[in-house]
């Protein structure tokens, strides 16, 4: 069968359940096509032998009755892989071998999918352009030096560009959403305590979640029932009733009431975003659903709260990398020498930078002015959305502020960089699933995105919002294959 | 409110990252551009607001204390940088 790569997973699925595809025949597809791509440089680490003899196992014994019968994956590198370098695309892990497997990628495997590789991904997935990564940028396959975004860069160029069928990445501040917008996939960041955080590299712990990012929406539904599982293991994993998510998928949303937060219309938008926002809400009306405004009063107080939450996390969690027990070790004259070069020389730039600020903000002195002051405001940006919840069922905005940029073109403001996450942030804030979908695209043919956002554990009915609008709007993401 | 030299030294000794001078202005910088963006937060009255320290409205689960994972000795030390049999090993901290 001809263009194995050019298939949805739900499409792949179909065939190897129907017999029609083998696992080795998908398997060798996807990783043939990722051995010709390595200028995408979406791959750290690749496991190709061991995906062909997996998929050379699983075709000997098939058990077609489990979700995703021998397809193959590459993972975000943020999820510890037994067996399997691990690195958060740090230095300071490069050496790091974990001993056990993230809940996450063991549910995926324990349904029948198969390890291809590690994707890159900014350091400890601080950043939105995947320019922080120690292994090196991303090129965004929709266009030659145009970052895939971040912090799941690796990912979202992944799957655009068809080297993996669907994967995972995560989400602290927008990093499944925003590289999904920028490259014209769907991301999915499910509600705070739906997805296990046991074997994910921490970045922030109140904030990070997995989720999917796929060529469709379909797809999305279906590895979001796989990776969602309560976790004794995860002390805030949330015990609730999941859905069959792929199983329930309805394009009927009559009479959804969605919600348009006039707040998101930020100073300097383009006209683009704007537009591409007023086309949405026509879709959804045509989906038959009711439009309704609404007001979020503290959105522009999202990213300086998380300029100072995320950090405090932050600089907590990589605590832990000292050259002791594990990594990368710089040798000192004494122990404190050690630590101070080992950690100097083993974060880059940006982690350093968001290590310090955490640090400075959680500091004798300062704690009340910064953190308390922070954990206030995320109160009251929760507090919008509760409001806002009691008129709406969903709230739709634009992913991002712009389409995908110029490598290079950022990575000397910080500030510029940060507001990438705009419209993204609040939802983490708040601990929301989010979803973004392509929706269109700019003068210079980049991709635009949509996102919805729902209430705490209704990732049924934004996955059913995207699912109607989806067929709507009838994207087409133009990609050339100018790397092979 | 600015960040001086002095006070980017004090936190890198807290955060255990060495810092030499060029590389202290350039964090100084940085920073100082941050916490601009990061004052904002000083508009909004907070006076009676609850801090949000978790958004997720459940309480912890207990759970029976016993023990799941042993024998793991091989597994923690394997990807010690330096190993000695069944020790981390550090550079020499008592003379």
């Amino acid at each position: 069968m001809s263009d194995i790569t050019k298939q949805s997973l739900s499409e792949l699925v179909e065939n190897i359940k129907g017999k029609k595809l083998s696992s080795s025949e998908v398997t060798k597809a996807f990783v043939e096509r990722s051995e010709k791509s390595k200028e995408l440089n979406a791959y750290i680490t690749e496991d190709y032998a061991n995906a062909l003899n997996k998929a050379k196992k699983f075709d000997e014994k098939p058990n077609l009755d489990l979700k995703l019968p021998g397809i193959p994956m590459a993972v975000k590198d943020l999820f510890c892989t037994k067996d399997l370098k691990t690195t958060a695309g740090s230095k300071i892990l490069n050496n790091f071998i974990p001993t056990y497997e993230s809940t996450v990628t063991q549910n995926i495997w324990n349904e029948g999918a198969i390890l291809m590789g590690k994707l890159n991904c900014d350091e400890f997935a601080m950043g939105s352009s995947n320019e922080t990564s120690f292994f090196g940028n991303v090129q965004n396959p929709i266009d030659k030096n145009l970052v895939p975004g971040g912090s799941s860069g690796g990912s979202s160029s992944a799957v655009a560009a068809q080297l993996t069928p669907i994967t995972i990445g995560t989400d602290t501040g927008g990093s499944i959403r925003q590289p999904a917008s920028f490259t014209g996939t769907v991301g999915l960041k499910p509600t705070y305590g739906s997805c296990s955080r046991y074997g994910i590299v921490a970045f922030a712990s109140s904030l990070d979640q997995a989720g999917p990012m796929a060529q469709n929406v379909k797809d999305c539904a279906l590895l979001q029932e796989v990776i969602s599982t309560y976790d004794e293991k995860d002390s805030t994993s949330i015990d609730f009733k999941r859905k069959e998510y792929s199983k329930e998928l309805t394009k009927d949303i009559k009479g959804k009431k969605i919600g348009i937060p006039k707040e998101y219309r930020v100073d300097g938008m383009p006209k683009e975003i704007e537009d591409l926002w007023k086309k949405g809400i026509e879709y959804a009306k045509d989906c038959g659903a009711e439009i309704i405004d609404i007001s979020l009063p503290h959105t522009n107080y999202a990213l300086p709260t998380y300029y100072i939450v995320a950090p405090a996390e932050a600089s907590s969690n990589l605590a832990r990398y000292d050259g002791v027990k594990y990594g990368f070790r710089a040798e000192g004259e004494n122990l404190i020498d050690m630590y101070e070069k080992t950690r100097s020389e083993g974060f880059g730039a940006e982690v350093q930078r968001r290590i310090m600020i955490g640090t400075y903000v959680l500091s004798s002195g300062y704690y009340d002015a910064y953190y308390l002051k922070a954990q206030k405001v995320r109160k009251l940006i929760k507090n919008d959305f509760d409001d806002a919840y009691k008129k709406v069922d969903a709230i739709l905005t634009p992913s991002t502020p712009s389409s995908a940029f110029k490598i290079g073109e950022k990575t000397n403001d910080p500030v510029s960089m940060y507001l990438n996450d705009i419209f993204t942030v609040p939802v983490n804030l708040a601990g929301l699933p989010g979803i973004s979908i392509p929706a269109g695209h700019d003068a210079k043919g980049y991709p635009l995105g949509l996102q919805i956002i729902g209430k705490a554990f209704d990732e049924q009915n934004i996955l059913n919002i995207a699912y109607a609008m989806e067929e709507k709007i009838n994207f087409k993401n133009n990609i050339t294959d100018w790397w092979i | 409110m600015s960040i001086d030299l002095k006070t980017i030294k004090h936190i890198s000794k807290l955060s255990r990252i060495s810092v030499d001078e060029k590389k202290a202005e350039k964090l100084a910088g940085d920073l100082n551009s941050i916490f601009d963006f990061i004052e904002k937060l000083n508009e909004l009255k907070t006076d009676n607001v609850e801090p949000l320290t978790s958004v997720a409205e459940t309480t912890l689960k207990l759970r029976s204390d016993e023990v799941k994972s042993k024998n793991l000795r091989d597994q923690v030390i394997k990807n010690s940088p330096k190993e000695n049999e069944d020790y981390f090993v550090v550079p020499k901290v008592i003379e």
